[in-house]
């Protein structure tokens, strides 16, 4: 495994100046070929603007503050226009939360398949078809939807063709941003199970973002958890399941069954997460913290320490490690 | 095909509610045509000749109202709209046909310019939303598109025909009766630049406004990021995917333009004295000219519906979804 993406001190913000909202605040995370990394967090917390910062693809007034996105060695945020264009979809492919609105709403689906390939110097029209039809039997979409239009599709298979269309020119990393966040629970099985037989065929690493924290844990190699634009706890999935070492985490835990566990009453997180135009000046997640240390947590930010090897959070609870928290 | 027939009997519908309307107004109004011909004649007709007139004007006061509705409707499909009062003995057929090609060339082509140039900037400045283009463009419409039209036309016509003296300041009425060949086509054209202008200027604005805030609404749906998450270059977002979405709604004005063309620009072609059907529907007005009027009123409204219809026609073509409607 070898580094991919690598995310540095990355800082969002929507607006500009002293009144400028940081969505995504002071981020550290690294991508390797063919792994899962999870970002779980609830809504509001960043984890969507950090995708789409990650890959260029914010619009203002969202803007990058701070900090680069370094992929296969070069940077993306600082590559011309033409560059960028050449790197998305063939490179770095995205996916977005399942909604109506993904696809054109007047073009055949053939022709939004085509004119991506077109895009990236596929002229041949027989190679396009050819390698469309290809994806679409992956994903396990009858080809004879190739010629219908967006709305003659149910969502699983919407959602399917969008998957197909992120696979199409074989990327090396791709950005699933909620994918089957609006789809019913049998229909999100069968497209989590296909998309992991794909990524076990062609090799490809998924950054993937949710808010369900129980999905990740089956299927991501590495959660990073956000709360309120900062990410607090990264951890491999057997290790953040079995010892999670933020309160918020924890807290997350608690708030959906264990798997095979005996019936016990889920606990939701009391509180609301603070809001980002006023954040407190400590920890956070103080406020709605039950091992809160008032004088600490509610007055100094908490940095990030590397407590075992590949397991880093960012609580007071855990003292300071003196590697200053930056992930090797 | 249920929603073309649907469409199709709207168009039925409001075509006969149109040409009934059109039946009923001048029956209640008192006085009929003969009467307003024997008053302008101040008593110089005898008896007989009044009834000579009332047959000549199709009026049949002494019949039922149903037997004057059927002969109303044999008439209208005939085509027989009487004769004018002004024009007497031109029949109100000649007087429209003779008045109509003038305002379909003037007012039609000014209408299409208008489109076409309206939305082009429209997209251009919804493109580049924001930008000091966009600044400049926006008033700039809003202004054109809120000026009185009229006070815009003495305007051109007193700075480009009275103090530059570069056009005809007036006189257009004579152009129907001249000479054909290329110095009469160079006559009507030097008489139909400022008038087109005017129009084109003033309706143009308003397509800008509609273009540009449709197409900056379609800047934000989910399949503009998507295709941009694709690579797909500038364009090709710009026009296949944002414009091609953001026209569908426009449509619609531009059809009813193109029904309103038929009306003329009534004041328009009364300030530069244009021999069209907005400059009859004056003089018809002037001259309680009910059958002139009636016919002209009718010939607008059912241009307006033809139009309506035609534009939803071209919706099938445009818009897929409205297919799928008119199958479930």
């Amino acid at each position: 495994m070898s580094l991919l993406l690598e995310i540095a001190g990355l800082t969002v913000g929507y607006g500009a100046g002293p009144t400028a909202v940081l969505a995504v605040q002071d981020v550290d995370l690294a991508v390797h070929t063919g792994e899962v990394v999870g970002i779980a967090g609830e809504s509001g917390c960043g984890k969507s603007t950090l995708a789409l910062a990650a890959t260029g693809l914010l619009d203002p007034p969202g803007r990058v503050l701070q900090g680069g996105v370094r992929y296969a060695g070069q940077d993306l945020l600082r590559l011309p226009p033409a560059a960028l264009r050449h790197v998305r979809l063939r490179q770095i492919a995205m996916v977005f939360q399942a909604s109506m609105n993904v696809l054109n709403p007047v073009l055949r689906i053939r022709d939004q398949f085509l004119d991506a390939m077109q895009a990236h110097g596929i002229t041949s029209r027989r190679e396009a078809v050819e390698r469309t039809q290809a994806v679409f039997e992956l994903v396990k979409v009858p080809a004879r939807f190739l010629d219908a239009y967006p709305h003659q599709l149910s969502g699983g298979m919407r959602q399917r063709t969008v998957i197909a269309l992120s696979l199409v020119l074989e990327p090396r990393l791709i950005f699933m941003d909620e994918p089957t966040t609006a789809l019913d629970v049998v229909v999100q099985r069968a497209i989590l199970q296909s998309v992991n037989d794909l990524r076990v065929q062609r090799d490809f690493a998924v950054v993937f973002i949710t808010h369900d924290l129980s999905l990740l844990i089956e299927i991501a190699d590495r959660i990073a958890i956000m709360y309120a634009g900062y990410l607090v706890e990264e951890a491999s999935g057997p290790e953040l399941y079995q010892q999670p070492l933020h309160p918020y985490t924890q807290a997350l835990m608690q708030a959906f069954p264990p798997l095979g566990a005996v019936r016990s009453r889920l606990q939701g997180i009391p509180g609301q997460p603070p809001d980002l135009r006023q954040l407190p000046p400590g920890c956070p997640f103080a406020a709605r913290c039950g091992k809160v240390r008032q004088g600490t947590c509610d007055t100094v930010r908490p940095a990030m320490t590397i407590v075992t090897p590949g397991h880093r959070v960012a609580c007071h609870l855990y003292p300071v490690s003196t590697e200053g928290g930056k992930q090797a | 095909m249920r929603y073309l027939t649907r469409r199709v009997l709207v168009l039925l519908l409001t075509g006969w509610a149109a040409l009934t309307i059109n039946f009923v107004l001048p029956r209640l109004m008192p006085g009929n045509p003969a009467e307003v011909m024997l008053a302008r004649f101040q008593g110089r007709l005898s008896p007989r000749a009044l009834a000579a007139l009332t047959v000549e004007f199709g009026v049949h006061t002494h019949q039922s109202l149903l037997a004057q509705y059927v002969a109303y409707w044999g008439h209208m499909l005939t085509g027989n709209f009487g004769l004018s009062l002004t024009y007497y003995p031109a029949s109100v057929a000649q007087m429209v046909a003779q008045a109509f090609p003038w305002t379909l060339g003037l007012v039609g082509i000014s209408t299409l310019i208008a489109f076409i140039l309206g939305t082009g900037i429209g997209i251009a400045a919804a493109w580049r939303h924001g930008s000091r283009l966009d600044g400049v463009l926006l008033p700039v419409s809003l202004l054109l598109n809120s000026m009185p039209y009229f006070w815009f036309a003495l305007l051109m016509l007193y700075l480009f025909g009275f103090v530059l003296g570069w056009f005809p300041v007036g006189g257009g009425l004579n152009l129907a009766h001249q000479a054909g060949g290329w110095a009469g086509l160079g006559a009507i054209i030097s008489h139909a630049i400022l008038p087109a202008a005017t129009i084109t200027i003033t309706a143009a604005g308003g397509w800008v406004l509609t273009m540009r805030n449709n197409m900056v609404a379609i800047l934000g749906e989910d399949f503009v990021k998507f295709a941009r998450a694709k690579g797909l270059p500038d364009r090709v977002v710009e026009f296949r995917y944002a414009a091609r979405n953001a026209i569908l709604p426009n449509f619609t004005g531009f059809a009813m333009a193109i029904g309103f063309v038929v009306g003329g620009a009534l004041l328009t072609e009364i300030v530069f004295s244009y021999p069209g059907l907005g400059y009859l529907l004056y003089e018809a007005v002037l001259n309680l000219d009910y059958p002139l009027m009636q016919a002209i009123f009718l010939f607008i409204s059912l241009a307006v519906l033809v139009a309506n219809f035609l534009a939803d026609l071209a919706y099938i073509l445009l818009d897929p979804r409205v297919r799928a409607v008119g199958r479930s």
